[in-house]
């Protein structure tokens, strides 16, 4: 059977759907040959053309398996599978024959949705697929019923879909989730930004150009003030005059707080961002999830977060951080390369020599900072071998790295053991969802210093050149902000409210439909009401649910056909013409009852009369309006004695 | 059956060789108070099939050979002002007559050829302000030409939905046509034609049509039939409600021919090549659409419920 043009149209926009997403990753070369191979499709359906010969199918499709083999290095693998899949895909369109391919081809759309979400999971891709899931139904439904109107065979897909949400939400609810490699996502399946683990000046600066959410936080009870949000993340110990870098602990104490109060707890859920560490206010005492929590109060994860995360934390905004440090530690807080930035050296050794504790040196180069007319800005100057000086003595513009570096670099030089802490600093208030979103634009990096009976003590340098950074964000701390990313600059309100808005569905749907993981299943299914939960259980509940629907579906149905078949006329009638199919003369659905009886009667000429005598009564039964006891009786009577 | 539709029949086919089911059908139409319209080559017929009809069921018969000149007081009639009364005396057109055959309707105006259409709907005419009832039984028969053919207006589908049916003669077979070629002259023959029925036993059949009875299982069948061409994507637009109507009311009428007293699905599915096919049209060839193919397929497209 040859296959309609509109048909064809459909397998070709069901292709198209599937693939389009993935030309935002996969290579041009590919896409351009997809959309070649679909373009010549359309033409050859829309002109009438045959299609082309088998062996140039077959040079093209040896071809394009090569290619990805010479691409990829591979044939296997997120990459090269998804490419492969998608291009053979499309050649089958060009060897569409029968309706065999054609079921071939929807079957294979449908698995195609599926490998866009290896790329995306967000509520648009999921709308997108949805959508291409009906154009998918619909077509289905055209190879299954033929000549049937648009409008009525999207009616049929919607139904179909709506049907199949009660049997979708089961499964989602109840399969049994183990975590593990077989459901988890491939590593590299996430975009990355965020924070590294290192600093050298322009680092940060390029990071607070993204609009990009690295997580977001509820708290438990009353937020803390905005300058009290320092999200911890990377700690950065060692220097080579250029760069930053975490370098290794010296210890394996573990770190130790003590006078601690104005405890806070929240929530945090994280963007995977494929590094260890997570992020948490200073200073973080617990946890909810298995973490190290490093002598530098570095909370790091036993493998690279590459997928979302959540976890609870508890945290200490006023405390003593290590008052009694490691000797080896203190000795990698003052290391500082040698010969580099002697004018900061030597300005360093002045403050020492005229003030009398470590304490009034820190407010020295704060004053320092802040009355010799330095400038924060996003688009510093380049700096050169000696970075620090020329930035101290020369240009005097810098963002948060400059100013953090080199106040390390300076406290070092007079003797004040010091280190760079990266991180995150403030958020945005999401008042619509009641939590906090912090975004890349929101990277920051600060100092600490070691006090004897202090410990630790963070030193915002910073604050010290533009408080407003610190009080009320990066859009306000920078004059000119056209550099910012759109979302950091002062949006107007309404657009403010719609991405909150946006954001606050967003935010329940990794909540709730991505992150609905072991943990949340549990906690929901315990709530729901069930104890003891094991997978078995789950699996089991989740078979009887199943069961239970198809089998209301099923009733429905048959209830639907019941009414049908109760007529006692029609069923008499139908099971004279199941007994003359056995005998291989079926009625035909459109035949009327004469007309069959007169194909009967010539067929198998004995029977003549006893045919035309239970169609007429038959028809005088159904058609006739003939009452119908009696006549109904006599009726059945003669069907039970037709025999052949 | 009914002794004098079957001598109308017996008589008809005399003259008109060949052709049983379309002189059935003409004959249903009649006794289903529509209007006939016969689209076929010229000289396959038509005419005489008009002719003998109007002859064998006693009616008056006026036949209008439509024109492309021709305007609508030509049917209907005029007004003319006589000297010796000094008043407007209306001259009746060809129109006022039992059974009208209108020749080749294709071949006028559109504007003449409303005329004609209206006073089939209304059974009356009105002309400089005054109404006239048409005579009754009133039955109009009106031939095409193929609409390809040049030289024709061919109607809309607005009027085409104004005829019960439309039927196609066709060439006759072989057999048919050597009894026609050695046979009299057929206008000799229909000279000699006696009517064989009087008007009111004509009327009388019409009022007994409407008396057979459809049952509720076969108006499930009627809708299954209107649904079917409404949803389905072959052909331009759906049958209308009228349509369904038109379909019952020529089923009851096939049904009295055939000598019963209620209608059954074969009844429906013999007469809808003839009330179905000018009114759908295939998706697909808009131009040459082979009506009765189009109506075929839809019988074998939808089950009897």
């Amino acid at each position: 059977m040859k296959l309609s043009a509109p048909l064809t149209f459909g397998l070709i926009a069901c292709i198209l759907l599937v693939s389009a997403p993935h030309a935002e990753h996969l290579p041009l070369w590919v896409s351009a040959v997809c959309a070649a191979l679909l373009a010549w499709r359309a033409y050859l359906t829309w002109g009438g053309y045959p299609l082309p010969a088998r062996w140039l199918l077959l040079g093209i499709t040896i071809a394009c398996v090569l290619a990805i083999a010479i691409t990829f290095r591979t044939l296997f693998g997120r990459e090269a599978g998804v490419a492969l899949l998608i291009l053979l895909a499309t050649l089958k369109l060009l060897e569409l024959k029968a309706v065999r391919d054609a079921t071939v081809l929807v079957y294979l759309s449908c698995f195609i949705i599926i490998t866009n979400f290896f790329y995306s999971q967000s509520i648009p891709t999921a709308l997108f697929m949805l959508f291409t899931l009906l154009v998918i139904m619909a077509t289905w439904v055209h190879m299954q019923t033929g000549a049937l109107a648009l409008r009525p065979r999207l009616r049929i897909a919607v139904v179909l879909l709506l049907q199949a949400i009660p049997l979708s939400l089961i499964i989602f609810v109840l399969f049994p989730r183990v975590q593990g490699p077989l459901w988890g996502m491939p590593q590299d399946a996430y975009a990355t930004s965020g924070l590294s683990d290192n600093m050298a000046p322009g680092s940060m600066s390029k990071l607070s150009l993204s609009d990009a959410v690295a997580f977001r936080v509820t708290f438990a009870d009353q937020a803390p003030a905005r300058e009290q949000m320092y999200w911890r993340g990377p700690v950065l110990w060692d220097y080579d005059g250029m760069t930053w870098t975490r370098g290794r602990n010296a210890t394996l104490r573990g770190p130790t707080l003590t006078d601690t109060s104005m405890p806070v707890e929240y929530t945090v859920t994280l963007e995977p961002h494929n590094k260890r560490w997570l992020f948490a206010l200073d200073m973080p005492a617990k946890l909810s999830i298995p973490a190290e929590l490093a002598p530098d109060f570095q909370l790091l994860s036993r493998a690279p977060v590459n997928a979302r995360t959540r976890y609870t934390a508890n945290s200490f905004l006023s405390y003593r951080a290590n008052p009694e440090e490691q000797p080896q530690q203190l000795q990698r807080a003052l290391a500082l390369p040698p010969g580099y930035n002697p004018q900061s050296r030597q300005l360093a050794a002045e403050w020492r020599a005229q003030s009398d504790s470590p304490e009034a040196v820190v407010r020295t180069a704060l004053a320092y900072f802040n009355q010799q007319g330095f400038v924060y800005t996003l688009e510093p100057p380049l700096l050169g071998l000696n970075g620090v000086d020329e930035f101290m003595f020369g240009t005097k513009q810098g963002f948060c790295e400059h100013y953090a570096g080199s106040f390390v670099v300076l406290m070092r030089a007079a003797g004040i053991p010091a280190r760079v802490v990266t991180g995150y600093q403030g958020g945005e208030y999401n008042d619509l969802g009641g939590y906090h979103i912090i975004r890349q634009a929101d990277a920051h990096a600060w100092a600490e210093v070691w006090l004897r009976e202090r410990g630790w003590v963070r030193v915002d340098p910073t604050a010290a050149i533009s408080p407003a950074r610190i009080q009320s964000g990066l859009s306000s701390a920078l004059p000119d902000n056209s550099a910012l990313p759109f979302m950091a600059r002062n949006p107007p309100q309404w657009l403010r409210g719609l991405r909150l808005n946006w954001d606050t569905l967003a935010n329940q749907w990794n909540q709730w439909v991505l992150g609905y993981n072991t943990e949340r299943q549990f906690a929901f299914l315990t709530r729901m009401g069930m104890e003891d939960i094991t997978w078995q259980k789950m699996a089991l509940n989740m078979l009887a649910g199943v069961a239970v629907l198809v089998g209301v579906f099923t009733l429905l149905m048959l209830r639907r056909l019941a009414t049908r078949k109760t007529d006692a006329v029609q069923a008499a009638w139908l099971k004279v013409c199941r007994k003359l199919a056995k005998a291989g003369l079926p009625r035909a659905p459109h035949e009327g009852p004469m007309d069959y009886a007169a194909r009967i009667a010539a067929a198998h000429p004995d029977l003549a009369a006893d045919i035309y005598d239970i169609a007429a009564r038959y028809a005088s039964l159904r058609y006739g309006g003939e009452t119908e006891q009696e006549g109904l009786a006599a009726f059945k009577d003669a069907v039970r004695t037709f025999k052949l | 059956m009914n002794p004098t539709l079957n001598k109308v029949i017996a008589q008809t086919e005399q003259v008109i060789l060949g052709k049983p089911r379309q002189i059935r059908l003409a004959l249903t139409c009649l006794l289903a108070r529509g209007h006939l319209l016969i689209e076929d080559l010229p000289g396959v017929g038509k005419t005489t099939l008009a002719h003998v009809l109007a002859k064998t069921l006693g009616l008056q018969f006026q036949r209008i050979q439509f024109t492309s000149d021709m305007l609508p007081s030509d049917i209907l009639g005029v007004s003319i002002y006589q000297r010796d009364s000094g008043e407007f005396k209306f001259h009746a057109g060809p129109i006022f007559a039992q059974m009208i055959l209108a020749d080749e309707v294709n071949r006028a105006t559109p504007k003449t050829q409303s005329a004609l259409l209206e006073a089939m709907e209304e059974h009356q005419v009105t002309s400089e302000g005054e109404t006239r009832p048409l005579p009754v039984p009133f039955f109009v028969i009106a031939t095409q030409n193929p609409t390809n053919q040049i030289g024709t207006f061919p109607l809309p589908e607005s009027q085409l939905d104004r005829f019960l049916m439309r039927i196609q003669l066709g060439y006759p077979d072989a057999q048919a046509e050597r009894g026609l070629l050695a046979g009299i002259e057929r206008r000799d023959l229909i000279a000699n034609l006696k009517p064989q029925m009087e008007t009111a036993e004509l009327m009388a059949l019409q009022q007994q049509v409407r008396q057979v009875l459809v049952s509720p299982a076969l108006l499930d069948y009627v809708q299954a039939i209107l649904r079917h061409t409404r949803e389905s994507a072959r052909y331009v637009h759906g049958l209308s409600p009228r349509a369904g109507l038109s379909l019952l009311a020529a089923a009851r009428a096939w049904a009295l021919l055939d000598g019963r007293n209620a209608a059954i699905p074969e009844d429906i599915q013999a007469v809808l090549p003839g009330v179905a096919s000018h009114r759908l049209q295939s998706v697909q060839d808009v131009h040459t659409s082979d009506g009765d193919k189009l109506a075929r397929e839809l019988i074998e497209a939808v089950a009897i419920p």
